[in-house]
């Protein structure tokens, strides 16, 4: 028996990471949204490391606050440990890196969805899609209930015919222990998806009171704490250090003797894990010269006597857990709390995927996160705010919101997805940015906030102090540089910095482009109306310092554009099309990129093949023009 | 519009004839006046003018060639956009260095069929054409790729992805300081990276230093023969060149400062300077001949030192000897059958005995050592262009010199302390440039290289 249990413009199916940031962002979009969650006390839920941020995923972070997005401001609330890594480094890689505290992380974004005005939370289990003309209208869950809607946004997570594994023993399970979903990954191969299997882990959680912390070094977090948001301008949150000890010899000893029993090497995992994050077993065997591995103990959160093990990701079994534990300086008497575990699930092939997250299949449904093969949180919710803004935007009828890779790691992420695809959950790193000096932590507003603004998830209040910030930056910038100053107005201050002093005028913009001098050493010299705070202080200098830096990638990145506007059509036949290769036939074929841009970053396309496409492209149009 | 300027050899390589190179693009005026000096200035000329001038390199202010310059600005070109055509003198060598040359500008070389392709989107060619355009580009591509991989086959690819291994060890290297803060792999100092891109920069320079032994072995080997006046050079170049052959002499108003004459010994292809000084001898002034010897003496890949047997060394040989220490060098003792007064023990201190060659050039005796002196000289390795890795290919030389600005940039900021992930963009685009040589620019090589060069993860 089956009932229709209400209409909704959007439909969320999860409420992991992407799923918050998808169901909020469609919801303050003004679209009537439900989000169906097989256990609704695992909203937000962090299945691994108690931390957020980090080296472009604290980009992405400050990428969806700058949209107007929720992981920003709701860690600023829930944070033990804020700390900005990298600061010896240039402004572009600065990253700011929170611990978290798991269950209030949780609780808070929970209250925070409860309260949005058109959202509609809802337990239950999505088995299957509704299909109506070629089209995804609705969501059936176990009970029986139909959902039905205008878009439909999936972010599975790891439940996809999820499976858990140590040692010898195997299981089906999502993450946790919670209820896999097996019949959604059937039907979804049933519609015709091309689905993969990949593996993650996670490490063992073991007691506090188990620990020597005197035999570790103490991590403390910063005295002045940075934070996501744009919004947070203070907090009085106390933090907690993190701990770092060592593995020992013979912590890889018993790894080493154990390895038939480890399902990464017995064959038991079939599915492909990450590069980025491999299993305490694996960094044993692949870099066996190491004599030790880093191990940082982490508090899971303020109310738990819980610390998560980072470095020591594992699926052995877990008498093997204990005893490698025990090997490890200030834990030879720890007693673990939770196993480490490996995880198997069923992703989307993303290619399979529109640069809105759509899929080319079935219109109306969209995809974001762990499902996609990605992996990490912030990942999950780069891709589940945009889904959430482009299932929003469909079901009013107006046209997507597509990032380009210059615009955001969003952007990057989502293209390399959809036009590369992924043999291994995809992890972000800056090093997968072209424009990384242009994609910074500090700017993210500057990039982004105004097109959040424009789909109408930036408040007009926010807005008015964004475009203050912008043109007191900018004035600052130009009073810089028409500011003449003598050599005696400031050689008193290059001496006192040991840079070379000038013997002719200057202007303050160039003096303030010299490595060795601030801001702050030139503010002053002379007086000026325009008061900045540090944010903008901080943007002034960013700006002038590296302007050259700046404007060599903004070259390349104008280049770029010219090919992303020039638009292919989505139902261009490209086996139609004369003197195309046939790896490329194939490729643009089977991913039908939506610009020349994007078809020029598929693997197998050659430029001979570009040259083709825009002959055609021009030829194409020509005809189109003529018959008006 | 398409923003960027191109250029291309547009004649059919080969000797004779002329040669025409054709630029186009929004630079193609501005960036060939670089180059050009001619009565007019092109950047004031009228459209569809033609100028007579010389392509004079910009750097070393040497007059390279003598051509006839063709205006035609947008939108009144083939392309629609500004054009430039230059004709020089046919010869592959000729077109060649200017080439070279354009490339070093703002202008990359143009993929195959990229003019039509131009003239095409740019509405110069009509629908019809469209899918001529496209045959053009597929076997023009299909063609300069199966050439493009014959060329870098073998030794210098060899070479290209070692240099390229030490760069992407160190973005790397780099990479994982920037991703993996906390990681306890070695934090990155700009020595590091110094030590590094300067290692690479070396080996880039060399390479472009072989681009010039390339030159050699089309052009010959640059060969001067220096020495007091009737020492015997004028003999010895006869005796090398044989009687028979015409020498080109120097006619007054002709362009070139020095004239050249090739001889080929043992199939080593020579190229004898300022034979024309040579063959004036007492009748110029002295001034004008010391000046001729030392611009030949500067050009040289191969000095011929002649020194008279019969009389005893002066100030200036000793001078010239000290001068030319360290170059590739033989020292002829002419004129054996006087008594030998020349101090053989100053000699032996620059030169090793298989370098000295005895010879008595008039009777045409010790032709034969002499050109076994050479051969030696260049079988050995003992001149560069013994070694066959050269980079010929304009385009490749035209990447290496992109690569080696890169690799210069990236050296400075590491001086300078600027931040690593700034130095990482110039150390990322010379692995890139020289990623084109050898055909590959995947972006997903570097990720591989993070996760198997170090131990990362949760």
């Amino acid at each position: 028996m089956t009932y229709t249990g209400g209409e909704f413009d959007v439909i969320v199916v999860g409420a992991g990471h992407a799923g918050v940031e998808s169901a909020l962002a469609a919801a303050r979009m003004g679209c009537k949204t439900l989000m169906v969650t097989i256990n609704l006390d695992m909203v937000a839920f962090m299945p691994c490391n108690p931390s957020i941020g980090g080296p472009a995923k604290g980009h992405v972070v400050r990428e969806i606050d700058a949209l107007g997005g929720e992981m920003g401001r709701n860690i600023d609330k829930t944070f033990i440990q804020m700390r900005m890594l990298n600061t010896g480094k240039g402004p572009a890689v600065h990253a700011l890196r929170a611990q978290a505290d798991k269950f209030s992380y949780q609780q808070t974004m929970k209250e925070t969805m409860e309260k949005e005005p058109n959202l509609t939370m809802r337990q239950g289990m999505v088995e299957e899609l509704i299909v109506e003309d070629g089209k995804c209208v609705g969501v059936l869950t176990k009970t029986g209930t139909r959902y039905m809607a205008k878009s439909i946004v999936l972010t599975t997570g790891t439940y996809l015919r999820g499976k858990i594994i140590m040692g010898e023993l195997m299981y089906e399970s999502g993450p946790n222990n919670q209820q896999p979903s097996v019949r959604l990954s059937e039907h979804l191969r049933e519609l015709g998806f091309n689905l993969v299997r990949f593996k993650t882990g996670t490490p063992p959680r073991v007691h506090k009171d188990t620990i020597d912390f005197s035999k570790t070094e103490i991590q403390p977090g910063d005295d002045k704490p940075k934070f996501f948001s744009y919004e947070t301008k203070g907090s009085s949150n106390e933090q907690l250090p993190c701990w770092l000890t060592y593995t020992s010899p013979e912590t890889h000893q018993i790894i080493n003797d154990n390895l038939h029993r480890a399902p990464m090497f017995s064959g038991l995992i079939e599915g492909t894990g990450p590069r980025y994050c491999p299993s305490i077993e694996d960094k044993v065997v692949r870099f066996s010269d190491k004599s030790k591995h880093q191990i940082f103990l982490e508090p899971e959160g303020k109310n738990t006597a819980e610390y998560y093990v980072q470095g020591l990701s594992t699926s052995l079994p877990e008498d093997v857990q204990l005893r490698m534990l025990r090997t490890i300086a200030g834990m030879e008497k720890v007693e673990i709390m939770r196993n480490g575990y490996a995880i198997e699930y069923d992703a989307m092939v993303p290619t399979q995927l529109w640069p809105t997250l759509e899929t080319k299949l079935l219109p109306g449904l969209f995809t974001a996160g762990q499902i996609n093969g990605t992996s990490g949180y912030e990942e999950a919710a780069g891709q589940g705010i945009m889904a959430g803004i482009n299932a929003a935007r469909k079901a009013q009828g107006r046209e997507p919101v597509v990032l380009d890779r210059s615009q955001g790691y969003i952007g990057v992420l989502i293209d390399d997805l959809v036009t590369k695809g992924t043999n291994e959950p995809y992890r972000l790193l800056t090093s997968r940015a072209e424009y990384r000096l242009l994609l910074r932590h500090d700017n993210a507003d500057l990039r982004l906030t105004p097109i959040g603004h424009e789909i109408g998830l930036i408040s007009e209040e926010r807005y008015t102090v964004f475009l203050d910030k912008k043109a007191k930056v900018e004035a600052e910038i130009e009073r810089l540089r028409k500011a003449k100053v003598h050599p005696d107005q400031v050689n008193p201050m290059l001496q006192r910095l040991e840079s070379a002093v000038i013997s002719n005028g200057s202007d303050l913009l160039t003096i303030l482009r010299r490595p060795e001098v601030t801001y702050s050493d030139i503010e002053n010299i002379i007086p000026t109306d325009i008061q900045l705070d540090e944010e903008m202080k901080e943007q002034v200098e960013i700006q002038v310092k590296y302007a050259g830096y700046i404007e060599k990638q903004q070259a390349h990145v104008e280049r770029l554009k010219k090919m992303e506007r020039k638009k292919l059509p989505e139902d261009l036949v490209y086996d139609e099309v004369r003197g195309l290769a046939m790896e490329a036939k194939q490729k643009l074929s089977s991913i039908r990129p939506l610009s020349i841009g994007q078809a020029s970053r598929i693997s197998g396309v050659t430029p001979a093949d570009i040259s083709i496409l825009l002959v055609y492209l021009e030829q194409f149009n020509r005809v189109a023009a003529a018959r008006g | 519009m398409i923003s960027d300027t191109i250029a291309a050899i547009s004649t059919a390589v080969g000797e004779g004839g002329i040669a025409v190179i054709r630029v186009s693009g929004p630079e193609a005026v501005s960036e060939v006046s670089r180059l050009f000096r001619s009565g007019t200035p092109l950047s004031e000329a009228a459209t569809h003018t033609v100028h007579y001038g010389f392509i004079v390199d910009p750097d070393t202010k040497e007059k390279l060639e003598e051509v006839l310059v063709t205006l035609m600005l947008a939108p009144r070109s083939f392309t629609t956009e500004d054009i430039v055509e230059i004709s020089a003198h046919g010869g592959v060598v000729s077109v060649r260095r200017i080439m070279e040359l354009l490339l070093k500008q703002r202008i990359r070389l143009a993929e195959p069929g990229e003019f039509t392709k131009r003239a095409f989107l740019n509405g110069r060619i009509d629908l019809s054409q469209a899918e001529g355009v496209i045959d053009l580009i597929r076997s023009k591509s299909d063609r300069a790729f199966s050439v493009a991989f014959k060329q870098v086959e073998g030794d210098l690819s060899r070479r290209i992805d070692q240099l390229r291994q030490t760069l992407i060890e160190t973005l790397a290297h780099i990479e994982v300081n920037i991703d993996y803060p906390e990681h306890d792999v070695e934090s990155l100092t700009s020595l590091f990276i110094q030590e590094k891109c300067g290692a690479v920069l070396e080996e880039v320079e060399r390479l472009l230093k072989t681009s010039n032994q390339g030159k050699i072995l089309r052009e010959g080997i640059t060969t001067a023969i220096v020495g007091r006046p009737n020492v015997g050079k004028s003999s010895l170049l006869n005796a090398l060149s044989g009687q028979n052959r015409a020498i080109v002499t120097d006619i007054p108003g002709t362009t070139r400062d020095v004239i050249e004459e090739f001889i080929t010994i043992n199939n080593i292809p020579l190229k004898l300077l300022d034979t024309a000084g040579i063959r004036e001898t007492l009748d110029v002034v002295e001034q004008i001949g010391v000046e001729r010897s030392r611009t030949a003496l500067n050009e040289a890949d191969l000095i011929l030192l002649v020194l008279n047997n019969g009389e005893q060394l002066d100030d200036e040989e000793r001078r010239l000897m000290e001068q030319i220490q360290g170059r590739q060098s033989i020292v002829i003792m002419n004129k054996m059958d006087l008594p030998q007064k020349l101090e053989i023990e100053k000699v032996r201190e620059f030169y090793k005995d298989e370098l000295i060659v005895p010879m008595t050039v008039k009777e045409g005796e010790g032709v034969d050592r002499l050109e076994a002196a050479i051969s030696s000289l260049f079988f050995e390795g003992k001149l560069e262009s013994a070694d066959l890795t050269y980079v010929s290919n304009v385009r490749h030389i035209a990447l290496l010199h992109q690569a080696k600005r890169s690799l210069n940039d990236a050296v400075e900021a590491a001086q300078m302390m600027v931040p690593i992930d700034m130095i990482q963009i110039d150390v990322r685009l010379a692995w890139e440039q020289l990623g084109e040589i050898v055909g590959d620019t995947a972006q997903d090589s570097l990720i591989d290289q993070i996760f198997s060069q170090f131990c990362l993860g949760k």
